[in-house]
């Protein structure tokens, strides 16, 4: 340690800082830009954004799978995939460059994020494919299958 | 005393020790396992917020008409302008945080103090906002009436469409109605707070003001919440009403699902707590760093490490300001 060196570029190089204090001010404009921009979306809701691209599939198992890996823009409407997008990216930059991530050692890196992602990933997908079944449960008149 | 080891024959080797393979000290490494845990413990709050969410879609309350207030602004609706600040807030006072971090690499101990007394009072503005905002919602604006089965009836304005008070329309009636105190009876029952109105009073407000609509929680298809007619509405209001509210809190809630109330208050209270801790914590170093703990210490990775725990409690509002306000 006692060495603090920084990596001070950021969008993989396209932008370079001359010193670690130029690169916090150039991060924090960049992160006011993205909120911003979704508190300008979010008041707005411009009406192009509010229905999902894509209609879901019907058929067999390609349609199924389909669904699956487009299911961004096909179950969500574009406005919110753009928010969920841009948390990302802020939080990429809060992660990346205010808690100095950038400059650890990739094995120190991968263990917080991955470990974390991969955990987030799965609670989230079981919870939301949960909460959506028992919605389709109340919904459809407490009839799952009609036999 | 070398005699007391145990040579193990590793010397020298990875698992010999003395190495550092991460290159961050044992402090910092804690911390950031720390903000793994605290991580999974939010998103497992922030999960079951949308497993309620997609569990209710059809009628969850629409965050843009709950959210709508600014301080000293009042009788507007500004959805979003308020959280837009606060986030704004927190985001400013990682970048005083980061900046005393940088400036405690450079052994700058004036700079550091001044930095992190901005970062306190950045925190302190947040945590302040957000007691505000939680009054605000606690208050209420509007009022609505609970039915039977639990579903929120608002009130609307059939000529302008804007949402009715129940103060604008509700007729008071005279009568025996009292608050039942604990003197008046048995020690340990009494009665909570009342509403404004009762419910008899706002369905003899509909009945003598013709303009007044009912519109339920269950959302059409543009997202909206359905208006009935005016008959549908005082047949629905007869037949259905149970309680009136006003405000919410953990039981009821105005604006719809008491669920939406209640992880509002839980997780932005688990964050409010998280924000206060790290104010806290960041005075005790604020003064360490006064008295000169780090400059004898000759470093200020103390300042990185609650540091790391601001700039978590950053990241974690990023993502309670896109779920609970922008989706």
């Amino acid at each position: 340690m006692g060495s603090h060196e920084h990596k001070l570029e950021i969008f993989r190089g396209l932008v370079k800082f001359k010193n670690n204090t130029q690169k916090i001010w150039g991060v924090l404009i960049f992160l006011t830009l993205v909120t911003a921009i979704e508190v300008v979306l979010g008041i707005y809701k411009p009406e192009i954004l509010m229905s999902p691209l894509l209609t879901p599939f019907e058929g067999g198992f390609g349609a199924t799978l389909g669904n699956v890996f487009l299911s961004p823009i096909i179950f969500l409407k574009p406005l919110n995939l753009i928010f969920i997008l841009l948390t990302l990216v802020k939080a990429y930059y809060i992660t990346w460059d205010f808690m100095h991530m950038r400059d650890e050692t990739a094995s120190l890196r991968r263990m917080v994020v991955w470990t974390a992602v991969f955990l987030v990933a799965y609670l989230i997908f079981i919870l939301l494919q949960e909460g959506g079944y028992i919605e389709s449960i109340y919904s459809s008149g407490y009839i799952k299958r009609d036999f | 005393m070398s005699s007391t080891l145990a040579s193990t024959g590793t010397e020298g080797k990875t698992w010999g020790g003395g190495s550092a393979p991460l290159k961050a000290s044992y402090g910092k490494m804690m911390m950031w396992f720390f903000i793994v845990s605290d991580a999974l413990t939010f998103s497992g709050f922030l999960a079951a917020y949308g497993f309620s969410r997609f569990k209710y879609i059809g009628s969850w309350p629409i965050a843009d008409e709950v959210f709508t207030h600014v301080p000293f602004l009042h009788g507007q609706e500004l959805p979003m302008i308020y959280v837009a600040f606060m986030t704004f807030v927190l985001i400013m006072s990682s970048v005083t945080m980061v900046l005393a971090v940088d400036a405690g690499h450079h052994m700058k101990k004036n700079k550091v103090t001044w930095y992190l007394f901005l970062t306190i009072i950045g925190g302190l503005i947040f945590v302040g906002s957000q007691a505000w905002e939680w009054a605000t919602f606690i208050k209420g604006d509007y009022g609505a009436v609970q039915t039977k089965g639990g579903q929120i009836l608002q009130f609307v304005d059939a000529e302008t469409g804007d949402r009715l008070a129940l103060g604008d329309f509700a007729q008071p009636i005279d009568g025996p109605r009292e608050q039942h105190l604990a003197k008046n009876g048995i020690w340990f029952e009494s009665e909570g707070a009342h509403t404004s109105f009762n419910l008899q009073e706002v369905i003899a407000g509909m009945e003598s003001h013709s303009n007044v609509l009912v519109r339920t929680q269950i959302l059409n298809e543009e997202g909206e919440k359905t208006l009935l007619s005016r008959e549908a509405s005082l047949e629905q209001i007869k037949t259905n009403g149970k309680q009136v509210v006003e405000g919410a809190n953990l039981k009821v809630n105005e604006y719809g699902s008491p669920l939406f109330a209640d992880f509002f208050f839980f997780i932005t209270g688990f964050h409010g707590f998280h924000v206060f801790s790290g104010v806290v914590i960041n005075i005790i170093i604020f003064f360490n760093v006064i008295l000169g703990t780090y400059e004898r210490r000759k470093n200020y990775e103390m300042v990185e490490k609650v540091g790391l725990y601001w700039h978590f409690v950053d990241l974690v509002w990023v993502f309670v300001f896109t779920f609970f306000y922008l989706v």
